[in-house]
């Protein structure tokens, strides 16, 4: 294994358990937080491929600093909707929200 | 010239359209001011143009106004010729149409539509005068079509009576058939001809194989038999006596239903090329004229008689052209116009004293209480039966001389036993209307009395023409002025096909004999000894009952026609529409609704599923990538 694929199996392994997360937990806080864990898994991916791969600058490292920003943004816009929502039914299961179920 | 010419047909166009836009508003009490003003503008042009072509007319007036119709190297020109045919028919449609307007004030006073009348009868002179005077093929179908369009329409005139709403629609439909066929004729003569202009397609016509030149006569003639009402497709003309009677006279009579003969005699260079279309339309003819006699002889309805008549006497035409009698069949048609128009007329005066009575049984000693009417009829039914010296005698013995010229002796002896029947039925009806004592219902005699002024002087006025109509133009026989006049259009071509009319003394003393059996036979039969046409019918009933319902042809064509496509228009409706049709759509949306509720249980609502399916689908786009991709 070339050094490069260290990095890749801890993010592809980071990527699995953020995505099971997505899919297997009730709690809205919980798949955010998994979300956060797959997000950050492609950003070790990046920042891997950026520190073996001189010839392609700094790219990679912009492109994680821009996630970063975004997976802030996100969260702060995922976090609102999780607090209205509570307000609203005092519950912060996902599997309860099913207004728009035809 | 050229001016006068184009706005011959343009005057009554803005007519129609004035007294129809402003008839019912503006014109109110007097709406048939305008029509009446347009239809006298257009005799006085046509009689100008008629004068110019007396002078000139080994030269005809041909001109063209604009391109009507370009597409590819479909080229068809707006334009008009006048020459002597033309010319005779413009004196019989504008001087009848113009009198048959002046008739309608008295016949029509008071009617709703009275208005609408004058717009269509306006209308319909447009399109007549747009047909005889056209210089093309499409033009002529352009005044074809318009003229069949008002003739619907006036048949239908009082669309309020179911009897006569149907008669307009089995006229229209009837004259589909015919129109299909002068279509076709059409289509043919351009793809032969390259063009429908009369010059270049009757220069050409010479050079073109006989077979094609047959099927183009032939199929024009199609459209002939449909719009001059011959045997089979005349049905529709005594039903389209359900119109008022002087639309009958004008358009069912006196114009519309020549249109047919004329244009037969206008494709002259075409049509006598042909031997077999020649024979074709000669036999139909002759077929036409006695059949529609013999029906007329029962008829009880006194324009049904005068209708079959026309049918009669539209044969006699066709009998003639066939021949290669033209300029007698033209000569026909000009007296026809005046004597039949008139013979309307009159009838329309007998009607509207009548109170609207049109059944001859219930007719009679109408001589000392309406004696213009009966005097007019009076010559009118001379002229008809041709008896000496009115004007159908002329026409009539030349078309008989023609046939007997040209040894179509069995055709001879058929028009010789025409002219006794027309001369029998016709005096049935005088002797029926105007003879005897009166059998109508006491109040309907009360109030029996001759017509307005207005209605009078247009009978007085025709008379003239079908009294001495042949003395002026059929001198001598063989040889007349009409002769001479319309020389330049049938002597253009071969001349294999004309023949010489009016052989000898003999045969005229002969046809003379004949009518005056035939009057003398009415005589005898309605007068003398009234009881005889009761004995003879109970004689042979199944003659009688024939003739009296017309040899049954609208039975035929209800069994072998209507009752077939009403039968299939059912099935289509309440199968094929209803079953199919209706069935796929219907069905096609249930399906479309059973599909959506099985898919329905996909769409649980949970976010989380949908991220699996994402998942999912990801997951297996990324094996089939690296499975089809990849190495």
């Amino acid at each position: 294994m070339s050094p490069v694929d260290w990095y890749l199996t801890l993010a592809t392994g980071l990527f699995c358990i953020g995505a099971y997360g997505v899919l297997a937990r009730r709690n809205v806080l919980l798949i955010v937080m998994s979300l956060e864990l797959m997000l950050n898994a492609v950003n070790i991916a990046l920042a891997a491929f950026a520190n073996f791969m001189p010839h392609a600058g700094a790219r990679g490292t912009f492109f994680v600093l821009f996630i970063i920003t975004l997976a802030a943004a996100e969260v702060t816009v995922g976090l609102a909707i999780v607090v209205a929502n509570y307000r609203n039914r005092r519950s912060v299961q996902a599997d309860e929200f099913s207004e728009l179920k035809g | 010239m050229h001016v006068m010419i184009t706005l011959i047909p343009l005057v009554p166009l803005v007519g129609f359209l004035v007294t129809l836009l402003l008839g019912k508003n503006v014109l109110k009490r007097r709406p048939e001011v305008v029509s009446l003003t347009a239809v006298t503008i257009s005799w006085v042009l046509s009689m100008i143009v008629v004068a110019h072509v007396f002078g000139h007319h080994t030269k005809a007036v041909d001109f063209n106004l604009f391109t009507w119709v370009s597409a590819g190297t479909f080229h068809v020109q707006w334009g008009y010729l006048v020459d002597s045919l033309a010319a005779i028919m413009l004196i019989v449609v504008s001087t009848i149409g113009m009198l048959v307007h002046y008739y309608s004030i008295g016949y029509m006073r008071g009617d709703g539509g009275y208005y609408r009348f004058f717009a269509y009868l306006n209308l319909f002179m447009f399109a007549m005068f747009t047909l005889i005077l056209a210089n093309n093929y499409l033009l002529v179908f352009l005044g074809w079509e318009g003229v069949g369009l008002c003739s619907y329409l006036l048949i239908s005139f009082w669309f309020h009576k179911k009897t006569a709403s149907q008669a307009g629609k089995k006229a229209f439909l009837v004259n589909r058939v015919g129109d299909w066929g002068f279509t076709l004729g059409l289509f043919l003569i351009f793809t032969t001809f390259g063009s429908l202009q009369f010059g270049q397609v009757f220069a050409k016509a010479p050079h073109v194989s006989s077979g094609i030149v047959t099927w183009i006569a032939l199929l024009l003639f199609v459209g002939a038999v449909g719009k001059s009402a011959q045997f089979p497709l005349h049905v529709w003309l005594p039903d389209a006596m359900e119109g008022p009677t002087p639309v009958s006279a004008l358009i069912h009579a006196a114009t519309m239903v020549n249109a047919g003969v004329y244009m037969i005699a206008r494709s002259y260079p075409l049509v006598s090329q042909s031997h077999t279309a020649m024979l074709v339309v000669m036999i139909v003819g002759t077929f036409t004229a006695i059949y529609a006699a013999a029906i007329a002889l029962t008829q009880n309805d006194i324009k049904k008689v005068i209708a079959y008549s026309t049918i009669s006497s539209l044969g006699f035409m066709f009998m003639a052209l066939g021949a290669g009698a033209w300029v007698a069949a033209i000569f026909y048609l000009f007296a026809h116009g005046f004597f039949k128009g008139l013979l309307f007329l009159g009838s329309g005066s007998v009607i509207h004293s009548m109170s609207g009575e049109q059944d001859m049984r219930r007719m009679g000693g109408l001589r000392k209480k309406l004696p213009i009417t009966f005097w007019a009829m009076m010559i009118g039914a001379l002229a008809n039966v041709g008896l000496f010296p009115f004007a159908g005698f002329w026409a009539k013995d030349e078309i008989l001389g023609g046939d007997f010229a040209a040894h179509y002796y069995f055709v001879w002896v058929v028009g010789l036993a025409t002219a006794f029947l027309t001369a029998l039925f016709m005096f049935r009806l005088i002797f029926l209307t105007f003879w005897g004592e009166n059998r109508a219902a006491p109040d309907v005699q009360r109030h029996i009395h001759e017509s307005p002024r207005v209605m009078t002087w247009p009978l007085v006025i025709l008379a003239v023409p079908a009294a001495v109509l042949g003395l002026v133009v059929g001198l001598p026989p063989d040889g007349g002025w009409l002769h001479t006049f319309l020389a330049p259009v049938f002597f253009n071509v071969e001349k294999e096909h004309f023949v010489w009319a009016g052989t000898g003394g003999g045969l005229l003393l002969l046809s003379l004999a004949v009518v005056l059996a035939g009057i003398y036979t009415a005589y005898v039969a309605y007068l003398r000894r009234p009881g005889l046409p009761a004995r003879v019918a109970a004689l042979v009933p199944w003659a009688y009952q024939a003739s009296y319902h017309k040899f049954y042809m609208d039975e035929f064509y209800e069994g072998a026609v209507i009752r077939p496509v009403m039968g299939f228009a059912t099935w289509l409706w309440t199968f094929v529409d209803v079953k199919v049709i209706d069935g796929a759509v219907n069905g096609l949306a249930w399906a479309w609704g059973a599909l959506g509720r099985a898919l329905r249980p996909l769409q649980t609502g949970r976010a989380q599923s949908y991220a699996f399916g994402v998942f999912g689908g990801l997951f297996v786009l990324v094996i089939l990538i690296r499975y089809f991709w990849g190495a």
